[in-house]
């Protein structure tokens, strides 16, 4: 029997989501397990640090990393799995782009410390503790790791081979990943194992040759067409930027599209050119009148980078950057 | 007054108004800041936000786009679509702490040389005012 492949599977700033759809690839995870032997998996077994440590350099056939890279700890981690891994796969929204931690751009980490720790309501926090990264107990010196300043896509780190997207990413294309992996077939390397174009070219929904929004609503409070375009009914949908492969799952479920695919590949930057797509998809013939329905979108700049900000053009936020964030 | 902040701004002007009326004030010789480096387009709409904010992410201080009056547009609507593009990324601009003095959009009618001076004197000066760009100094990619 030849010898078999080594998976990884690495967590950091994530939720665990993308951990659970590795376990929802149901039977195939049989497959994977007489393809592979899993040596890292701290999610599901008790790994540490340093059994991953022990494995020899490139001992890894593909390495798993989900999560964006949020502080020094997740760097550390970054830096293993491409030491250790032959083949690196951004796995999900967050290491491929940021994800939602990356939401936390918008302010410096100052600002959110502030409000994690001063005003949110249900906090009573009167001599302004904060974590530290040092303390002095009694057995010695405890350490934690640090929050950078931003948070970062895995590939702004280390060199990063493939993208699975998706917030969690689809079992189709695990699968898919895990048959190229067994039969040697890879793709050119950057390659993001989806669709090539937008989510709306896989809805079903039916929409009219020219859409036209004349009023953008929240989603909870209408009740909305099964059968019709969600953006001509005025509901905010990410599809016409958003990379497909989903099959518009969000989509057909009634939920507007949050563009946990990232952009098509011939976008760079997701939130402006949505910006461009939903307001040209706009009829409003007056400053007036397009300042009205625009302004009935909330929090448009959370809406377009929703998982995006950390690789956007303006994946930027004020304040000095330190020296140690990578 | 040699000192003075010369604050660098890119234009980018529709072919069939804005940039005639540019062209009229060249030829009217009508003396304005030079400060504005022009770009032709076939349509204010062509203005992609994204060339705006990566303008403003490699250090221009401001950008300036400028297109038909409405009503006016050649091709009947892009400039209504201009304007609802660049409405919504006024609104990201806030989100950011973009100042939004840093992009303007203006209509300039073909016959109108001298209102290509006014605008860009106008924004020079509301630049001047505000200081050289700072993305590349407070904030890195």
């Amino acid at each position: 029997m030849p010898e078999k492949f080594k998976f990884a599977f690495m967590p950091s700033a994530s939720c665990g989501g993308c951990e659970i759809a590795i376990v929802d690839i149901d039977e195939v995870i049989l497959k994977v397990a007489e393809l592979a032997d899993i040596v890292y998996w701290p999610t599901v077994l008790d790994f540490k640090d340093k059994d991953l440590e022990a494995i020899p350099d490139g001992g890894v056939t593909v390495g798993f990393y989900n999560g964006a890279v949020r502080n020094t700890h997740d760097v550390y981690h970054a830096k293993l799995m491409r030491q250790k891994s032959q083949v690196l796969v951004a796995f999900g929204a967050c290491a491929q782009m940021g994800g939602i931690p990356s939401l936390g751009n918008f302010w410096t980490t100052e600002e959110i410390a502030h409000r994690m720790y001063d005003t949110v309501p249900s906090v009573v926090n009167p001599e302004g503790t904060r974590p530290q990264t040092t303390f002095d107990a009694p057995e010695g010196e405890l350490t934690l790791p640090r929050a950078m300043e931003r948070s970062y896509a895995l590939d702004q780190v280390v060199d990063v081979d493939y993208y699975l997207p998706g917030c969690p990413p689809q079992v189709k294309w695990i699968v898919a990943a895990v048959e190229a992996v067994a039969s040697g077939e890879l793709p050119p390397k950057g390659t993001v194992i989806a669709g090539t174009k937008a989510v709306c070219d896989e809805c079903p929904r039916e929409r009219s040759e020219e859409k036209q929004i004349t009023e953008f609503k929240r989603i909870h409070l209408v009740e909305n067409d099964p059968e019709k375009c969600l953006l001509e009914q005025g509901i905010m949908c990410c599809g016409p930027a958003t990379r497909d492969g989903c099959e518009a799952a969000c989509v057909v479920a009634g939920q507007g599209c949050r563009g946990c695919f990232g952009p098509t590949d011939n976008v760079n930057d997701m939130g402006a050119k949505l910006a461009s797509a939903i307001a040209s998809l706009v009829i409003a013939d007056t400053q007036e009148e397009a300042d009205r329905v625009l302004g009935q979108l909330d929090d448009p700049a959370g809406y377009f980078y929703r998982f995006g900000l950390a690789k956007s053009m303006l994946g930027v936020q004020r304040g000095e950057r330190k020296d140690d964030d990578e | 007054m040699s000192e003075e902040f010369r604050p660098d701004i890119l234009g980018i002007f529709c072919r069939w108004c804005s940039y005639s009326a540019a062209d009229l004030a060249g030829v009217s010789r009508m003396k304005m800041p030079p400060t504005t480096k022009v770009v032709r387009v076939m349509c204010s709409s062509r203005a992609d936000p994204v060339f705006a904010l990566g303008a403003l992410l490699i250090g221009a201080d401001g950008v300036l786009v400028a297109g038909c009056a409405p009503g006016d547009c050649h091709y009947k609507t892009g400039n209504y679509q201009t304007r609802r593009r660049y409405a919504l990324v006024e609104k990201i601009f806030d989100t950011l702490g973009l100042d939004n003095r840093r992009l303007k959009l203006v209509w300039i009618p073909a016959s109108e040389g001298a209102k290509v001076k006014r605008v860009v004197t106008a924004m020079t000066e509301s630049l001047q005012e505000a200081g050289p760009n700072p993305t590349r100094a407070e904030m890195f990619i």
